[in-house]
């Protein structure tokens, strides 16, 4: 047919129209599903960082053993009068708005995060005692195409690595998407973190770890064909176990473990 | 009633998408390394070929020409939102190794190739139909694909271990190959291999031929 402007507009606002209409409907009525769906998966991620996650395992019976604490992370307090669900305290939210974050200088920003936000929520999973048996840090940075969110779970005495887990990136699919694969997570438990001098040595190399140099303990297999993602990993983890990232809460729960191994 | 058929059943092997056209060739090397995940993907794809083939033939006649192609990829677009959302909330973890690739149905050939072709010039039912063949003769491939690349690459189908890896205590010693995107190349290539000696048709005329030489051959000086 042979249009007129006025047709060809009219038939391209009527079609927009009816479009946006059945996309926003779509989007509005599952959102609340895909919300759900996005809870379980975090704290599914949770427990597979701490060790803790088995298939088919009741990840709901399994993650309320933890406790989960909103923290300052520039005096590394905990809030205990946070009000609202430190579950669903949105930490990307937080470090987008200038009132509840700081802004990362150039030079002290490895993971390209521009913005760290002031309060986030962490994961602790006590023994029967009350002792400290398992720490969850929520960590993100950037990779190859864009941020990495995950999580990184530390041993009780804050000084080895439990597992690390991403539950969402956009890594290369085969390659950094490789960070998902569970033999590549599994090398990450038992690592050390810290030098004798408490400088943060953890790293991902390129290539395979020789696991008879003195260094292996703190070192893990990079990606193959993935330098940017694992070099990304790098500077994330450090970034976040650093004095910036969970520094100040690591110092306060090191100390709190020592007292308590001092008055035993 | 034939037509219907000839409509469905041609795609599927004789006009197939994929291999006859060589259309949507990347989401075939990208999303079978899982027969799993390949599923979804042929599921949405179909899906979405066949409503975009009905809808844009609903509205073929009052859709001007000089917009068509627009008109067509709006379409296109809205229902693989529609659908990205529906994995999201009902498939999250298959949604999540898709990815992208979701998305990417709207820039796939076959889909766009299927209203611009089919449904512009036939009614609604067809056209559903039409887009439902060509959807399947995609997942054809793609299911052939991943079948290949999973058991001999991991060992495994949808997840079920049926040769036991080495490296997991088995005896069977996996080719990482068949792992990566590229490997779909060799399989799709060995695919139309195997039509065309079936359906000598479907093979193509070379497109050019090196000609002889024709200039003569130096003779001494």
């Amino acid at each position: 047919m042979t249009p007129s402007i006025g047709k060809t507009l009219m038939v391209a606002l009527l079609l927009c129209a009816a479009c946006s209409v059945v996309v926003s409907f779509t989007a509005v009525s599952l959102r609340p599903l895909q919300e759900a769906n996005a809870l379980i998966e975090r704290k599914r991620s949770v427990l597979q960082a701490a060790g803790r996650f088995s298939d088919g395992a009741d990840i709901e019976a399994e993650f309320s053993r933890f406790e989960v604490r909103v923290v300052d992370l520039e005096s590394g307090e905990f809030i205990d009068d946070y009000p609202g669900d430190p579950l669903k305290l949105d930490a990307r939210k937080l470090a987008r708005d200038a009132e509840t974050s700081i802004a990362l200088p150039s030079g002290g920003d490895p993971a390209l995060l521009r913005r760290r936000e002031n309060l986030t929520s962490v994961y602790l999973l006590r023994d029967d005692a009350g002792a400290l048996e398992s720490l969850v840090l929520p960590v993100r940075g950037y990779g190859l195409w864009g941020t990495l969110y995950g999580y990184i779970a530390l041993s009780g005495d804050l000084e080895r690595v439990d597992g690390l887990v991403f539950y969402e990136h956009k890594e290369t699919p085969g390659l950094g998407g490789e960070v998902d694969n569970p033999s590549w997570r599994a090398k990450w438990r038992g690592k050390t973190l810290r030098g004798a001098d408490g400088d943060l040595l953890i790293e991902v190399i390129k290539g395979q770890v020789d696991a008879d140099a003195p260094e292996a303990i703190y070192q893990v297999d990079g990606l193959a064909g993935a330098t940017l993602t694992s070099r990304g990993v790098t500077n994330m983890v450090r970034f976040w176990l650093g004095e910036t990232g969970f520094g100040a809460l690591l110092v306060r729960l090191g100390q709190g473990a020592q007292r308590e191994e001092g008055a035993s | 009633m034939n037509r219907y058929r000839e409509v469905l059943t041609k795609p599927i092997f004789s006009e197939n998408p994929i291999a006859l056209q060589i259309l949507g060739i990347c989401s075939a090397l990208a999303v079978t390394s899982s027969l799993t995940v390949t599923l979804v993907m042929c599921a949405a794809l179909t899906a979405v070929a066949a409503c975009a083939n009905a809808l844009v033939s609903t509205i073929r006649n009052h859709t001007p020409t000089n917009i068509r192609i627009i008109v067509q990829m709006t379409i296109i677009a809205s229902l693989v939102i529609v659908v990205d959302q529906i994995l999201k909330a009902y498939a999250p973890d298959i949604s999540k190794q898709l990815s992208v690739f979701v998305g990417l149905i709207i820039t796939n050939c076959i889909v766009l190739g299927r209203t611009e072709g089919f449904a512009m010039q036939n009614p609604p039912g067809i056209s559903f139909v039409d887009g439902l063949g060509n959807g399947l003769g995609y997942s054809v491939v793609l299911i052939a694909v991943a079948v290949v690349r999973e058991l001999f690459g991991a060992g495994k189908l949808m997840g079920f271990t049926i040769l036991p890896l080495t490296t997991e205590g088995g005896w069977y010693p996996s080719n990482g190959f068949l792992l990566l995107p590229s490997c779909s190349f060799f399989i799709i290539g060995a695919f139309i291999w195997a039509l065309r000696q079936r359906d000598a048709e479907q093979v193509e005329e070379p497109q050019y031929r090196i000609a002889p030489h024709t200039a003569p051959a130096p003779v001494g000086d």
